[in-house]
C-alpha cells in the first residue's frame, strides 16, 4: 500500500463524513423550521435584505457621499440600518448553523469546492460573476429563492411561485451553457 | 438595540442554517446539478418545505388560531420577478449557490462561496445605480394586493394545495427516475473531495 493511500485511508478512518440527510427529511425539518418561523415573527425565511443592508453599509464605509446620495440604497444606510434588522441576525444564525451542521457532520473543509472541474481561477470568477447576476436579480425581484420562492411559495403566494418558474427554466438553459463545460 | 429581534433572528437562522447544510445545499456542485438533472434534491427538500408550511398555515388559519393578516404575504409584479428570479437562477447555474446558500457555502469553509457573497453585494450595487432607470418597470404586471393561487384561480387554498402535493409526488416520480438514470446525487464525498 502506498504512503499517500494508506494517508487517505487513515484521514477516512478519523473523520468520515455523514453523508447529507435523505432529501425528503430535509424537506419536512425545513418546512417545519419555516412554519415555525411564520408563527413567530409573522414572516417566512430569508437572505437577500440582509445583502441589501450589507451593500449600504459598505458603501456608507467606503463611498458615504455617493451612497448617501443613492436613491436605493440611503434608506437603508441609517447608523444602526444593519445590525438592528431581524434579517441580519438571521443571516448570522444561518452561517452559526451551518458552521454547526457541517463541523458535527465532518463536512467542514476550507476548499474551492468545483476547482477540479474548472480549476480554481475560472472557479472563483464564475462565483463572482454569479454572485453578482443574482445579487441584481433578487433586487429587481425583491426577494430571492429564501424569501420569495420558499417563504413567499409557503403563503401561496401567486409571488413566490413566478419567482421559482423564473429560478428553474433560466438555470436550466444557462446551465447548458458551453462556457459551463469542463 | 432591540434583544428581542437578535434573540429572534438568530434562532430561526441557526435552525435554517443546520438544516440546509444537512440538506447538502452548502455544495455548490450539489446545487448546480439539480439543473443539470443529474441530482433533484433542490426539487426534492423545497417542495416538500413549501408544502409542509403551507398546509400547517392553512390548517392554523382554518383553525382560527391565525389571523391572515398577520401573515406577510408578497404582492406580485409579474415581470420583475420573472426576470428576477432568472436572473438568481442563472446565477446559481453559473456561480453554484443563490443568496441564502452561499451563506452555508461559506460557514462549511468553501472559499468560492465567499466569493460568491462578494458578487452578492456588488450585484447590488450595480442595481442601486441603476435603479433610477429601472424604478417604472419595478411595477411591471402588478397584481392584487397579496394575491395567492386560490384567489388567482378562483378555488380554496386547500385545492390548491391538494394540486401542488399532486405535483410535488409526481417530481419525486420523475426526478428519482432522472436520477437513478444518470451518475445520481451528488455525494458527501464528492462534495468534499473537489479541492484536493
Amino acid at each position: 500500500m502506498s504512503d499517500q493511500h494508506f494517508g487517505a485511508h487513515a484521514a477516512h478512518l478519523h473523520a468520515a463524513p455523514r453523508p447529507f440527510w435523505p432529501p425528503l427529511a430535509a424537506g419536512i425539518a425545513l418546512g417545519l423550521v419555516l412554519l415555525a418561523t411564520f408563527l413567530f415573527t409573522g414572516h417566512g425565511l430569508g437572505a437577500t435584505g440582509f445583502f441589501t443592508l450589507a451593500a449600504a453599509w459598505v458603501g456608507m464605509q467606503a463611498a458615504p457621499a455617493a451612497t448617501a446620495a443613492n436613491e436605493y440604497l440611503s434608506p437603508m444606510a441609517g447608523a444602526g440600518a444593519l445590525s438592528g434588522s431581524w434579517i441580519t441576525w438571521q443571516v448570522v444564525g444561518v452561517i452559526l448553523g451551518g458552521f454547526l451542521a457541517a463541523a458535527t457532520a465532518g463536512r467542514f473543509h476550507v476548499q474551492v469546492e468545483g476547482s477540479r472541474k474548472y480549476g480554481a481561477g475560472r472557479r472563483l470568477l464564475l462565483a463572482l460573476a454569479g454572485g453578482m447576476l443574482a445579487g441584481f436579480g433578487a433586487r429587481l425581484a425583491t426577494g430571492c429563492t429564501s424569501g420569495l420562492g420558499l417563504s413567499g411559495s409557503a403563503t401561496l403566494a401567486v409571488a413566490g411561485f413566478v419567482f421559482l418558474g423564473g429560478f428553474f427554466v433560466a438555470g436550466l438553459l444557462v446551465s447548458r451553457l458551453p462556457l459551463l463545460r469542463k | 438595540m432591540d434583544t428581542g429581534i437578535i434573540v429572534s433572528g438568530l434562532l430561526c437562522g441557526v435552525l435554517f442554517g443546520y438544516v440546509l447544510e444537512n440538506a447538502g445545499f452548502g455544495s455548490g456542485c450539489k446545487l448546480q446539478a439539480q439543473f443539470q438533472l443529474r441530482d433533484w434534491s433542490v426539487f426534492k427538500v423545497m417542495f416538500p418545505a413549501v408544502l409542509v408550511a403551507a398546509i400547517g398555515l392553512e390548517a392554523l388559519r382554518s383553525f382560527g388560531l391565525l389571523q391572515p393578516e398577520s401573515l406577510y404575504i408578497p404582492t406580485t409584479a409579474l415581470w420583475p420577478m420573472l426576470l428576477g428570479g432568472g436572473l438568481v437562477g442563472a446565477g446559481m447555474a453559473v456561480g453554484g449557490y443563490c443568496p441564502g446558500t452561499s451563506a452555508v457555502g461559506f460557514a462549511s469553509g468553501r472559499v468560492d462561496a465567499l466569493v460568491f457573497l462578494v458578487g452578492l453585494v456588488a450585484g447590488t450595487w450595480v442595481f442601486a445605480l441603476a435603479f433610477p432607470g429601472l424604478e417604472g418597470f419595478m411595477s411591471a404586471g402588478q397584481g392584487p394586493d397579496r394575491q395567492t393561487l386560490g384567489d388567482l384561480l378562483g378555488v380554496s387554498n386547500w385545492v390548491v394545495l391538494a394540486a401542488l402535493v399532486a405535483a410535488a409526488a409526481g417530481g419525486f416520480f420523475f426526478g428519482g427516475r432522472m436520477e437513478r438514470s444518470g451518475p445520481g446525487p451528488v455525494t458527501v464525498e464528492e462534495a468534499l473531495g473537489d479541492g484536493r
